[in-house]
Protein backbone atom coordinates (compact mmCIF):
# COMPACT_ATOMS: atom_id res chain seq x y z
CA UNK A 1 0.00 0.00 0.00
CA UNK A 2 1.73 3.60 -0.62
CA UNK A 3 -0.57 4.71 2.08
CA UNK A 4 0.89 5.07 5.89
CA UNK A 5 4.43 6.59 6.65
CA UNK A 6 5.43 9.88 5.51
CA UNK A 7 7.48 10.12 2.82
CA UNK A 8 10.83 11.38 3.09
CA UNK A 9 12.67 14.54 2.89
CA UNK A 10 9.50 16.25 1.22
CA UNK A 11 7.05 18.36 1.79
CA UNK A 12 4.58 17.54 4.60
CA UNK A 13 2.25 15.02 3.56
CA UNK A 14 -1.14 16.12 1.70
CA UNK A 15 -3.80 15.37 4.03
CA UNK A 16 -6.66 12.77 3.21
CA UNK A 17 -9.31 15.63 2.75
CA UNK A 18 -12.65 14.51 3.14
CA UNK A 19 -15.87 15.80 1.36
CA UNK A 20 -19.61 16.14 2.21
CA UNK A 21 -22.21 16.92 -0.11
CA UNK A 22 -25.68 16.31 1.17
CA UNK A 23 -29.12 14.87 -1.23
CA UNK A 24 -32.24 16.00 0.61
CA UNK A 25 -35.62 15.67 -0.54
CA UNK A 26 -38.97 13.63 -0.25
CA UNK A 27 -39.38 9.97 0.00
CA UNK A 28 -39.04 8.15 -2.92
CA UNK A 29 -37.61 11.51 -5.15
CA UNK A 30 -34.32 9.32 -6.19
CA UNK A 31 -31.92 10.25 -4.16
CA UNK A 32 -30.31 6.68 -3.22
CA UNK A 33 -31.18 6.34 -7.48
CA UNK A 34 -28.90 9.95 -8.01
CA UNK A 35 -26.18 8.73 -5.53
CA UNK A 36 -25.77 5.39 -7.27
CA UNK A 37 -25.33 6.59 -10.77
CA UNK A 38 -22.22 8.87 -9.78
CA UNK A 39 -20.92 7.23 -7.14
CA UNK A 40 -19.60 3.49 -5.58
CA UNK A 41 -22.81 2.75 -2.99
CA UNK A 42 -22.04 2.09 0.15
CA UNK A 43 -24.32 0.45 3.40
CA UNK A 44 -24.25 2.51 6.37
CA UNK A 45 -26.39 1.45 9.46
CA UNK A 46 -27.03 3.41 12.24
CA UNK A 47 -28.46 2.78 15.20
CA UNK A 48 -29.23 5.64 17.12
CA UNK A 49 -29.72 5.69 20.93
CA UNK A 50 -33.16 7.21 21.32
CA UNK A 51 -33.12 10.95 21.87
CA UNK A 52 -35.80 12.43 24.82
CA UNK A 53 -37.53 14.37 21.78
CA UNK A 54 -37.90 11.81 19.57
CA UNK A 55 -39.11 9.44 22.76
CA UNK A 56 -41.62 11.76 22.53
CA UNK A 57 -42.88 11.59 19.31
CA UNK A 58 -41.85 7.75 18.81
CA UNK A 59 -44.82 5.74 20.89
CA UNK A 60 -42.85 3.41 22.91
CA UNK A 61 -45.63 2.02 24.98
CA UNK A 62 -45.24 -1.51 25.45
CA UNK A 63 -41.65 -1.31 23.78
CA UNK A 64 -39.91 0.17 27.02
CA UNK A 65 -36.94 -1.58 26.42
CA UNK A 66 -36.91 -0.48 22.42
CA UNK A 67 -33.78 2.54 23.62
CA UNK A 68 -32.42 2.58 19.97
CA UNK A 69 -33.43 3.20 16.59
CA UNK A 70 -32.10 1.71 13.61
CA UNK A 71 -31.83 4.16 10.51
CA UNK A 72 -30.87 2.26 7.28
CA UNK A 73 -29.16 4.59 5.15
CA UNK A 74 -26.62 4.91 2.01
CA UNK A 75 -23.99 7.04 1.14
CA UNK A 76 -21.38 7.06 -1.97
CA UNK A 77 -18.31 7.57 -2.24
CA UNK A 78 -15.84 9.44 -4.99
CA UNK A 79 -12.64 9.33 -5.45
CA UNK A 80 -11.08 12.42 -7.01
CA UNK A 81 -7.81 11.97 -6.15
CA UNK A 82 -6.13 9.84 -3.89
CA UNK A 83 -6.48 12.34 -1.23
CA UNK A 84 -9.85 14.39 -1.87
CA UNK A 85 -12.77 11.78 -1.46
CA UNK A 86 -16.34 13.34 -1.79
CA UNK A 87 -19.12 12.02 0.13
CA UNK A 88 -22.49 11.99 -0.65
CA UNK A 89 -25.32 11.39 1.82
CA UNK A 90 -28.74 10.75 0.97
CA UNK A 91 -30.49 12.47 4.21
CA UNK A 92 -33.32 10.72 5.55
CA UNK A 93 -36.01 12.45 5.10
CA UNK A 94 -38.80 11.83 7.64
CA UNK A 95 -38.59 15.21 10.42
CA UNK A 96 -38.03 12.43 12.90
CA UNK A 97 -34.31 12.20 11.88
CA UNK A 98 -33.59 15.68 12.04
CA UNK A 99 -30.82 14.77 14.56
CA UNK A 100 -28.71 12.70 11.72
CA UNK A 101 -29.41 16.03 9.61
CA UNK A 102 -27.58 18.02 12.03
CA UNK A 103 -24.82 15.57 12.43
CA UNK A 104 -24.76 15.46 8.59
CA UNK A 105 -24.93 19.41 7.86
CA UNK A 106 -21.71 19.87 9.97
CA UNK A 107 -18.86 21.07 7.32
CA UNK A 108 -21.13 19.88 4.71
CA UNK A 109 -19.92 21.59 1.67
CA UNK A 110 -23.19 21.94 0.32
CA UNK A 111 -26.91 20.15 -0.51
CA UNK A 112 -28.64 19.28 -3.01
CA UNK A 113 -32.54 18.98 -2.79
CA UNK A 114 -33.93 16.93 -4.71
CA UNK A 115 -37.55 17.64 -6.14
CA UNK A 116 -40.41 15.72 -8.03
CA UNK A 117 -42.86 18.15 -9.99
CA UNK A 118 -45.42 16.02 -8.71
CA UNK A 119 -44.68 16.52 -5.14
CA UNK A 120 -43.38 19.48 -4.82
CA UNK A 121 -44.22 19.99 -1.32
CA UNK A 122 -42.07 17.08 -0.24
CA UNK A 123 -38.96 19.32 -0.66
CA UNK A 124 -40.29 22.52 1.47
CA UNK A 125 -39.06 20.99 5.29
CA UNK A 126 -35.39 20.24 3.55
CA UNK A 127 -35.51 23.76 1.76
CA UNK A 128 -36.33 25.15 5.82
CA UNK A 129 -33.24 23.51 7.14
CA UNK A 130 -30.84 24.79 4.86
CA UNK A 131 -32.13 28.08 4.38
CA UNK A 132 -32.26 28.33 8.09
CA UNK A 133 -28.44 27.08 9.00
CA UNK A 134 -27.25 29.09 5.82
CA UNK A 135 -26.01 25.41 4.38
CA UNK A 136 -25.68 26.98 0.35
CA UNK A 137 -27.85 25.02 -2.00
CA UNK A 138 -29.63 23.97 -5.59
CA UNK A 139 -32.70 22.51 -6.74
CA UNK A 140 -32.30 19.44 -8.70
CA UNK A 141 -35.58 18.41 -10.32
CA UNK A 142 -35.61 14.85 -10.63
CA UNK A 143 -37.18 14.90 -14.65
CA UNK A 144 -39.42 11.37 -14.24
CA UNK A 145 -40.92 9.88 -17.15
CA UNK A 146 -44.69 11.03 -18.02
CA UNK A 147 -44.48 13.98 -15.82
CA UNK A 148 -45.68 17.29 -16.63
CA UNK A 149 -42.51 19.69 -17.71
CA UNK A 150 -42.41 23.19 -15.67
CA UNK A 151 -40.20 25.90 -16.75
CA UNK A 152 -37.30 26.73 -13.70
CA UNK A 153 -38.71 30.14 -13.24
CA UNK A 154 -42.60 28.50 -12.19
CA UNK A 155 -40.91 26.00 -10.06
CA UNK A 156 -39.05 29.20 -8.63
CA UNK A 157 -42.62 30.81 -7.67
CA UNK A 158 -43.61 27.99 -6.86
CA UNK A 159 -40.90 27.27 -4.42
CA UNK A 160 -40.83 30.86 -3.02
CA UNK A 161 -36.92 31.10 -4.34
CA UNK A 162 -34.60 33.53 -4.21
CA UNK A 163 -33.64 34.66 -8.00
CA UNK A 164 -30.10 33.65 -7.45
CA UNK A 165 -30.36 30.42 -6.67
CA UNK A 166 -29.85 27.79 -9.47
CA UNK A 167 -32.91 25.22 -10.63
CA UNK A 168 -31.80 21.97 -12.92
CA UNK A 169 -33.72 19.47 -14.42
CA UNK A 170 -32.01 16.52 -13.99
CA UNK A 171 -32.41 12.47 -14.85
CA UNK A 172 -31.52 10.56 -11.32
CA UNK A 173 -30.47 7.98 -13.17
CA UNK A 174 -27.94 8.95 -15.70
CA UNK A 175 -24.55 9.60 -14.24
CA UNK A 176 -23.72 12.60 -16.74
CA UNK A 177 -27.19 13.94 -15.59
CA UNK A 178 -26.00 13.33 -11.61
CA UNK A 179 -22.17 14.72 -12.08
CA UNK A 180 -23.92 17.82 -13.76
CA UNK A 181 -25.87 18.09 -10.50
CA UNK A 182 -22.48 17.73 -8.35
CA UNK A 183 -20.68 20.25 -10.94
CA UNK A 184 -23.89 22.71 -10.69
CA UNK A 185 -23.61 22.87 -6.81
CA UNK A 186 -19.38 23.25 -6.25
CA UNK A 187 -20.02 26.51 -8.72
CA UNK A 188 -23.02 27.89 -6.70
CA UNK A 189 -20.99 27.27 -3.62
CA UNK A 190 -17.83 29.01 -5.42
CA UNK A 191 -20.34 31.96 -6.13
CA UNK A 192 -21.94 32.05 -2.88
CA UNK A 193 -18.18 32.41 -1.04
CA UNK A 194 -17.40 35.46 -4.03
CA UNK A 195 -20.42 37.71 -2.62
CA UNK A 196 -19.61 39.95 -0.09
CA UNK A 197 -20.49 39.00 2.90
CA UNK A 198 -23.91 41.70 3.59
CA UNK A 199 -26.75 40.27 3.94
CA UNK B 1 -27.58 -21.40 -1.30
CA UNK B 2 -30.25 -21.05 1.29
CA UNK B 3 -31.64 -23.06 3.54
CA UNK B 4 -34.90 -21.87 5.79
CA UNK B 5 -32.70 -22.34 8.62
CA UNK B 6 -30.06 -19.68 7.36
CA UNK B 7 -32.91 -17.26 6.82
CA UNK B 8 -33.49 -15.89 10.45
CA UNK B 9 -29.87 -14.67 10.29
CA UNK B 10 -29.49 -12.79 7.25
CA UNK B 11 -29.40 -8.97 7.17
CA UNK B 12 -32.82 -8.40 7.02
CA UNK B 13 -33.28 -10.27 10.45
CA UNK B 14 -31.52 -7.55 12.34
CA UNK B 15 -28.30 -7.96 14.59
CA UNK B 16 -27.84 -11.71 16.20
CA UNK B 17 -25.69 -9.67 18.87
CA UNK B 18 -28.03 -6.34 20.24
CA UNK B 19 -25.22 -4.16 18.73
CA UNK B 20 -24.35 -1.65 22.25
CA UNK B 21 -23.55 -5.65 23.96
CA UNK B 22 -20.30 -4.97 22.10
CA UNK B 23 -19.69 -1.71 24.10
CA UNK B 24 -20.60 -2.81 27.33
CA UNK B 25 -24.01 -0.83 26.97
CA UNK B 26 -22.01 2.49 26.17
CA UNK B 27 -23.85 4.79 23.98
CA UNK B 28 -21.69 8.17 24.35
CA UNK B 29 -18.17 7.54 23.51
CA UNK B 30 -15.43 9.55 25.31
CA UNK B 31 -13.37 12.38 24.28
CA UNK B 32 -13.81 15.36 22.37
CA UNK B 33 -16.58 14.65 19.11
CA UNK B 34 -15.58 13.43 15.72
CA UNK B 35 -16.91 14.06 12.55
CA UNK B 36 -18.84 11.07 10.02
CA UNK B 37 -15.89 12.14 7.44
CA UNK B 38 -13.18 12.59 10.18
CA UNK B 39 -10.31 10.89 8.29
CA UNK B 40 -8.99 7.79 10.96
CA UNK B 41 -5.49 6.38 10.94
CA UNK B 42 -3.19 3.92 12.64
CA UNK B 43 -0.54 5.34 15.07
CA UNK B 44 2.35 3.66 15.08
CA UNK B 45 2.17 2.65 19.05
CA UNK B 46 2.13 -1.20 19.63
CA UNK B 47 -1.06 -2.66 20.60
CA UNK B 48 -0.64 -2.92 24.84
CA UNK B 49 -2.43 -6.05 25.68
CA UNK B 50 -4.53 -7.67 22.42
CA UNK B 51 -6.76 -9.21 25.41
CA UNK B 52 -7.76 -6.19 26.47
CA UNK B 53 -9.50 -5.44 22.90
CA UNK B 54 -12.30 -7.09 21.86
CA UNK B 55 -12.62 -8.42 17.51
CA UNK B 56 -14.54 -5.63 16.28
CA UNK B 57 -11.83 -2.90 17.83
CA UNK B 58 -8.95 -5.60 16.18
CA UNK B 59 -11.21 -5.40 13.13
CA UNK B 60 -11.01 -1.72 13.29
CA UNK B 61 -7.38 -1.45 13.28
CA UNK B 62 -7.06 -3.69 10.86
CA UNK B 63 -8.84 -0.82 8.59
CA UNK B 64 -7.44 1.97 9.60
CA UNK B 65 -4.09 0.87 8.45
CA UNK B 66 -4.77 3.37 5.30
CA UNK B 67 -6.40 6.33 6.32
CA UNK B 68 -10.14 5.82 5.80
CA UNK B 69 -13.19 7.54 7.42
CA UNK B 70 -15.52 6.84 10.20
CA UNK B 71 -18.45 5.96 7.84
CA UNK B 72 -16.33 3.60 5.58
CA UNK B 73 -15.25 1.41 8.71
CA UNK B 74 -18.74 1.67 9.66
CA UNK B 75 -19.58 0.41 6.09
CA UNK B 76 -16.91 -2.22 6.27
CA UNK B 77 -17.04 -3.73 9.53
CA UNK B 78 -21.20 -3.94 9.03
CA UNK B 79 -21.84 -2.42 12.45
CA UNK B 80 -24.06 0.81 13.36
CA UNK B 81 -21.97 3.51 13.35
CA UNK B 82 -22.72 4.52 16.70
CA UNK B 83 -21.27 1.41 18.08
CA UNK B 84 -18.25 2.40 15.21
CA UNK B 85 -17.37 5.63 17.31
CA UNK B 86 -17.08 4.30 20.67
CA UNK B 87 -14.59 1.70 19.41
CA UNK B 88 -12.86 3.84 17.85
CA UNK B 89 -12.90 6.55 20.68
CA UNK B 90 -11.71 3.16 22.81
CA UNK B 91 -8.81 3.00 20.21
CA UNK B 92 -8.09 6.49 20.45
CA UNK B 93 -8.01 6.77 24.35
CA UNK B 94 -5.58 4.00 23.83
CA UNK B 95 -3.36 5.93 21.39
CA UNK B 96 -3.73 3.64 18.59
CA UNK B 97 -5.34 5.48 16.14
CA UNK B 98 -5.46 9.30 15.33
CA UNK B 99 -9.14 10.95 14.32
CA UNK B 100 -8.15 14.23 12.62
CA UNK B 101 -11.33 16.60 10.86
CA UNK B 102 -12.06 16.26 7.30
CA UNK B 103 -10.93 19.21 5.72
CA UNK B 104 -8.59 22.11 6.91
CA UNK B 105 -12.05 24.35 7.46
CA UNK B 106 -12.38 27.78 8.06
CA UNK B 107 -15.38 28.35 10.06
CA UNK B 108 -16.72 25.10 9.31
CA UNK B 109 -16.86 26.28 5.39
CA UNK B 110 -14.69 23.81 2.87
CA UNK B 111 -12.06 26.23 1.54
CA UNK B 112 -11.80 27.73 -2.23
CA UNK B 113 -8.66 25.80 -3.14
CA UNK B 114 -10.20 22.63 -2.20
CA UNK B 115 -13.54 23.82 -4.11
CA UNK B 116 -11.73 24.37 -7.28
CA UNK B 117 -10.04 20.77 -7.25
CA UNK B 118 -13.62 19.06 -5.97
CA UNK B 119 -14.39 20.97 -9.30
CA UNK B 120 -12.23 19.87 -11.40
CA UNK B 121 -12.02 16.30 -9.89
CA UNK B 122 -16.20 16.13 -10.91
CA UNK B 123 -15.09 17.50 -14.64
CA UNK B 124 -12.90 14.60 -15.17
CA UNK B 125 -14.85 12.04 -14.50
Amino acid sequence: MAYGGYEQGGAAPRSHRAIKILLAGGFGVGKTTLVGAVSEIRPLRTEEPLTESSLATDNTVGVERKTTTTVAMDFGRITLREDLVLYLFGTPGQERFWFMWDELAVGALGAVVLADTRRLADCFPAIDYFERREIPFIIALNCFDGARRYSAEDIRIALDLDPGLPIIMCDARSRESAKEVLIALVEHVLSVADEPVSR
Amino acid sequence: MRSDDERWLDAEAGPVVRPYALTQGRTRHSGEAFDLVATVTVTRARVPDPGALAPEHLSVLQLARAPTTVVDIASDVDLPLGVVRILLADLRELGLVAIRAPVPTKAQQVDRNTLREVLHGLRGL
